[in-house]
């Protein structure tokens, strides 16, 4: 059998695996933070409840209405977006002018009552939500056993990742967003409509979240919790890759899902607070992050 | 004719500090005005006003005949007015061409990029760098620049010469004559006098948040002692 540091390869390879997918959500999501809070200046708590909002949107679509997985896949984001901006339009915008501590307490709170009414309506326990037919089953790629939608949501992660990248970095619609990041009048005295600007930008988050939940669904159990148990840790990846830093999330989201994986190979009793350990060490060292703008 | 743009009894706060104190001027179509004052009498305060950056404001502000006090400020550029502000505004996370690309063209009669890049040639030389990577003068440079790619009927300039070396103050001088023209109208708070005496077609005089005087260039060798004492130069 191969060994690749004293560990078998197959459970080298099956854990850098699942590194790598957990790395996926943990970039969507905290790529999504990295774009609200850049702009808004919002921590937005509720996060993890609009990532749990994707995956019921697509469970409950396919109930109600038989829609499928790949259709969800582009209405579920869509719908959670526009609740997102509707929020922002109604609520979010009236904080912006308070301390930013209301807007994470207002984002806070959303969470908890959202995740309050599906708790109350479906209950704390999961719920299974099928592979789509197409992505059933695996592959043998001979070193390892590959389930082919595992594979599936590291690439359409990573085309999610640099799409969004691509749309803040190289469209005018995302020079908008960078220059209102740092002068928000000024761009607006340019003739650009900031206020929706930020509206779009913060259902623009929320659909990401919603799109790595749809994703999510068919991996783990679609329920109520699934957005609180991931999104502190999507925090810490926030904070390791620098606040705003909207590469740095994505980096920094598959890095420390690797290095999480890894850890549960080498020495699995550390595995749920390495990242934390990680980001501890970062703040101390680089507390811009590893990415963030003054490191 | 009616001015391009006329502000009567203009009035502003910053919270309860009453800064703006019955602001009376118009600006002719073409014509080059230049408001002078010492520190903290109000000029900045009246460019910020006007533009709609500061929204505690009564009084009238007059643009091409249409009330702009009504108009948030998205919408002040789209009517015809664009503003650089005395700390210039260039975005470090935009190169200079993006800078230059930004702000929406919202008439025709603009520049274009290349009759942009033979008034300035430096901007298309360092076209790819981030914009806060240039000379203090060469932002100024893309922060005028940047504005006149929109199809702006009024230009209004927060002190542009501020910490500039003399040689880029004369560029600068240059470009507002070129500027003139072609046929725009300019607004700017100057207290480099030197610099405004040989731009401006028209003076206002402001002092304690209200104009005191308003003259033509001709007549300034004659309001010299005024000058000094509003001034304190």
């Amino acid at each position: 059998m191969t060994m690749i540091f004293g560990i078998p390869l197959q459970a080298f390879l099956g854990q850098l695996l699942i590194g790598l997918i957990n790395g996926s959500f943990y970039a969507l999501l905290s790529l999504g933070l990295a774009v609200i809070f850049g702009l808004l200046r919002v921590i937005n708590f509720a996060h993890g409840a609009q990532y749990m909002l994707g995956a019921f949107a697509a469970m409950l679509m396919l109930e109600y209405f038989g829609i499928n997985y790949w259709v969800a896949l582009i209405l579920g984001p869509i719908v959670v977006g526009l609740f997102g901006a509707i929020i922002e339009r109604t609520m979010l915008s009236r904080l912006y002018d308070l301390d930013p501590l209301y807007g994470l307490l207002f984002t806070f709170g959303l969470a908890l009552t959202i995740e309050g009414t599906f708790r109350y309506l479906y209950g704390a326990a999961g719920q299974p939500y099928a592979v789509p037919a197409q992505l059933a089953g695996g592959t043998n790629l001979g070193f390892m056993f590959l389930p082919i939608y595992r594979g599936w949501v590291v690439v359409v992660s990573l085309v999610a990742c640099i799409g969004t990248w691509l749309l803040i970095e190289k469209t005018k619609l995302g020079a908008y967003l960078r220059a209102a990041t740092e002068n928000p009048v000024l761009v607006q005295a340019f003739g650009v409509n900031v206020p929706v600007l930020l509206t779009l930008t913060y259902g623009l988050g929320a659909a990401l979240a919603a799109f790595a939940g749809v994703l999510a669904a068919p991996i783990y159990q679609v329920s109520p919790l699934m957005g609180t148990n991931i999104i502190i840790v999507v925090f810490a990846v926030v904070v390791v890759g620098g606040m705003g830093s909207i590469m740095g999330a994505i980096i920094t989201g598959y890095m420390l899902g690797i290095a999480e994986g890894l850890t549960k190979v080498f020495y699995p009793e550390a595995s749920n607070i390495v990242i934390f350990v990680i980001m501890a060490i970062v703040l101390l060292l680089r507390p811009a992050g590893l990415f963030g703008r003054d490191a | 004719m009616a001015p391009l743009l006329q502000v009567s009894n203009l009035n502003a706060w910053y919270g309860e500090s009453h800064v703006l104190h019955g602001v009376d001027m118009t600006v002719g179509e073409g014509e080059t005005i230049t408001i002078l004052g010492r520190n903290g009498v109000g000029k900045t305060t009246t460019l910020r006003t006007i533009v709609g950056i500061i929204r505690e404001r009564k009084g009238e502000i007059r643009f091409a005949g249409k009330d702009m006090l009504g108009v948030p400020l998205h919408r002040t550029a789209h009517n015809g007015i664009g503003f650089v502000p005395e700390e210039r505004g260039i975005f470090s996370t935009l190169t200079v061409e993006e800078n230059l690309m930004l702000p929406p063209v919202v008439a025709e009669g603009g520049m274009s990029l290349e009759e942009i890049y033979e008034l300035f040639p430096n901007l298309e030389e360092r076209r790819s760098s981030p914009g806060t990577k240039l000379s203090g003068g060469e932002q100024q440079m893309l922060a005028i620049a940047r504005i006149l790619r929109t199809g702006v009927k009024l230009l209004i300039l927060d002190e542009p010469t501020e910490g500039l070396a003399p040689v880029i103050v004369q560029r600068i001088g240059e470009v507002l004559k070129t500027l003139k023209e072609r046929g725009m109208t300019v607004l700017l708070v100057e207290q480099n006098f030197r610099f405004a005496s040989r731009v401006a077609d028209r003076f206002y005089l402001m002092d304690h948040g209200r104009m005191v005087a308003n003259f033509p260039v001709g007549e300034l060798p004659g309001k010299m002692d005024m000058l000094h004492k509003v001034l304190g130069v």
